[in-house]
């Protein structure tokens, strides 16, 4: 078992003793003990004696090890006798060690709290006004054939966006379409009017159901993938690369998703009108022992070409922000891998944030207009 | 006579069916820096990932002292591999874990003691790579050479027997490589640990190395071993134009 035993020499040394084993899994004498004893009694110097140390490992360098910082705090002098050789090298090192300053730690009040976070949001703002500004000049010089990215990638992008979310996409909005069609029977056939289940599914699912819940799929899948990708090149430095190439991210990672996403969601949505409105017919067709071409006729004769073509150009405008926020994410998640995941989970909440509050608006400006 | 640390029997490394090497024999003995050296793609990586077990060997045994670790379970192996610590050649620090973070880990995670003790074993292993004060750094905002170091301190944080460095100065600049050589011996000298080192760096060879083992990627088999400026001087044709620089490996 390990034990200290100190003694005087005369007014100014303390002599210490270190008896038995000192493994690092026993409890130990600590260091504040002979901290504190100093404290008391000052001294200055420290004569440590390890003849009687039986067996040691890490326990008694970490003793030692906060013995010399304590006495280096302290101004007082140590000296060692009986130390094995390895150990003393040991301490060597350590002391040899660099000791920056460190700040000590500041309690912050609640005030504070509340400025740095006005500080902080006020940064933020600031940074995504830049972003947007970035992107819209990057955009511009992209549409006049200046902007610096690689064709394939844009391609891959393409293909990623559109083509390769198709299933998913199809799959959700069938779904929606069906139960859209069963709360209208449901609600309708209680004044008899069930027969306009169709006209209900086809004017929801074009005007609108269609392009969000797609923008919803898409926030989830490539929002979430575009943040995750940037994050991860930031962490491997692969931006800063492009950075010191002279190549702007905006230009070459930014850009290329916002014009894939932006031209391959108005598709998606075609597609997701058509994939709801047959969700709707086969509920409708079936509780309602209606042949197919029957509601699918009355469909066409409700739905107007403005349906469509609203819940397309809304669908455009759905595709631009799930592309910036999951950009914008990837490009200010700081270089670490836990930043990654935060990027991507941040993209997916503020992406379908942006989504939801631009629904708002469109039915606002539509209504206005009359649409 | 004790068991070597470790010893490599008949190894044979392959990829499918394409043999890397073949008949690796050697013994490593306690307290010794023992170099793996080779020009690049010869297998001395593929070598290291068989004696830490994350590579198969086609046939052909490694030992832990007396222990068969290629025949060990897998309970037996996690317990041998508590007693190795091992340096990647990308640091491979927990960019999301600060310094103490990352060298508190192992602690916590195969260590009784309590959060006050291993915060100060914690100090003393930054300390002993030049970190102390460090300890609240992010991996990312500390350069190649500290990052190394600080890898370094997480290698050690189990009081390792064996330490396994792979490449330890690749991607830091010569001055910064030889100052992380001299920590290597420093702390050889004062932990007594054995390290078994990966490398190409001449430099390095012969400022660390107690004995060196020469693999010729060509000739699929090791064909030297001994203190490296034996080596250097009366080794193979290979091994001294290795030395020498002059050949292209």
């Amino acid at each position: 078992m390990a034990a200290m035993d100190t003694s005087r020499e005369g007014d100014s040394t303390l002599v210490v003793r270190l008896l038995g084993a000192w493994r690092l899994a026993d409890v130990l004498p600590a260091a504040s003990d002979l901290d504190r004893e100093l404290a008391l009694a000052p001294a200055t110097e420290v004569r440590l004696d390890a003849a009687g140390v039986t067996e040691w490992d890490s326990g008694l360098v970490v003793f030692l090890f906060k013995v010399l910082e304590g006495c280096r705090t302290r101004g007082v002098a140590v000296t060692h006798a009986g130390l094995p050789g390895t150990l003393e090298r040991m301490l060597a090192l350590v002391q040899e060690s660099a000791l920056p300053p460190t700040a000590p730690s500041v309690r912050v009040g609640w005030l504070e709290q509340v400025g740095r976070r006005a500080l902080r949001w006020r940064e933020q703002v600031r940074a995504t006004a830049l972003f947007v500004g970035e992107t819209t000049l990057a955009l511009g010089r992209f549409v006049v054939g200046r902007a610096r990215f690689r064709g394939q990638d844009l391609g891959l992008l393409f293909e990623g966006a559109g083509p390769g979310a198709l299933p998913i996409v199809a799959l959700v909005n069938f779904l929606v379409g069906i139960i859209l069609a069963f709360v209208g029977i449901t609600q309708l056939r209680r004044f008899g009017a069930e027969y306009y289940v169709a006209d209900i599914v086809g004017i929801a699912v074009t005007r609108d159901m269609a392009a969000l819940i797609t923008a919803i799929v898409l926030a989830g899948r490539s929002g979430a993938a575009y943040a995750a990708q940037i994050a991860t090149m930031k962490v491997t430095q692969e931006v800063d690369a492009l950075r010191t190439l002279g190549i702007s991210p905006v230009e070459f990672l930014v850009v290329p998703r916002l014009v894939a996403l932006t031209l391959m969601m108005p598709f998606l949505t075609l597609f997701a009108d058509l994939m709801g409105v047959l969700g709707g017919a086969a509920v409708g067709s079936t509780m309602m022992n209606a042949p197919l071409a029957a509601y699918m006729r009355q469909t066409s004769q409700s739905v107007t070409t403005g349906d469509i073509a609203g819940g397309l150009a809304k669908s455009a405008v759905y595709g631009m922000l799930i592309a910036l926020t999951g950009t914008a994410r990837g490009l200010e998640a700081e270089r670490s891998s836990e930043r990654v995941g935060e990027a991507a989970t941040k993209a997916v909440v503020t992406g379908v944030v942006a989504i939801i509050a631009a629904c708002g608006v469109f039915q606002y400006v539509f209504f206005l207009f009359g649409w | 006579m004790a068991d070597p640390t470790l010893r490599v029997r008949d190894l044979t490394m392959a990829f499918g069916d394409r043999v890397v090497m073949e008949g690796l024999d050697f013994e490593i003995r306690h307290g010794e820096i023992y170099v793996v050296m080779g020009g690049s793609g010869c297998g001395k990586s593929t070598l290291l990932r068989h004696m830490l077990g994350l590579q198969e060997p086609a046939s052909g045994e490694v030992f832990f002292g007396a222990e068969s670790f290629t025949r060990a379970g897998p309970a037996d192996r996690e317990r041998m591999l508590r007693r190795v610590g091992v340096l990647y050649q990308g640091s491979a620090l927990w960019t999301s874990m600060t310094l103490a973070e990352n060298v508190a880990l192992p602690l916590q995670q195969f260590t009784r003691l309590p959060a006050s003790r291993i915060q100060e074993v914690v100090e003393l292993k930054l300390a002993l790579v030049g970190l102390h004060g460090f300890e609240s750094f992010h991996p990312w905002e500390l350069s190649g050479g500290m990052q190394k170091r600080a890898a370094l301190a997480r290698a050690i944080a189990l009081d390792p027997e064996i330490l396994f460095i792979d490449e330890p100065s690749a991607s830091l600049d010569p001055p910064t490589g030889r100052r992380l050589d001299r920590l290597i011996l420093e702390l050889r000298d004062a932990l007594g640990t054995t390290v078994v080192v990966v490398t190409h760096d001449v430099a390095s060879i012969l400022g660390i190395a107690t004995r060196a083992l020469f693999l010729d990627g060509e000739a699929r088999r090791a064909i030297a071993e001994g203190p490296p400026a034996e080596l250097r001087d009366h080794g193979p044709e290979a091994v001294r134009a290795f030395f020498a620089g002059g050949k292209s490996l």
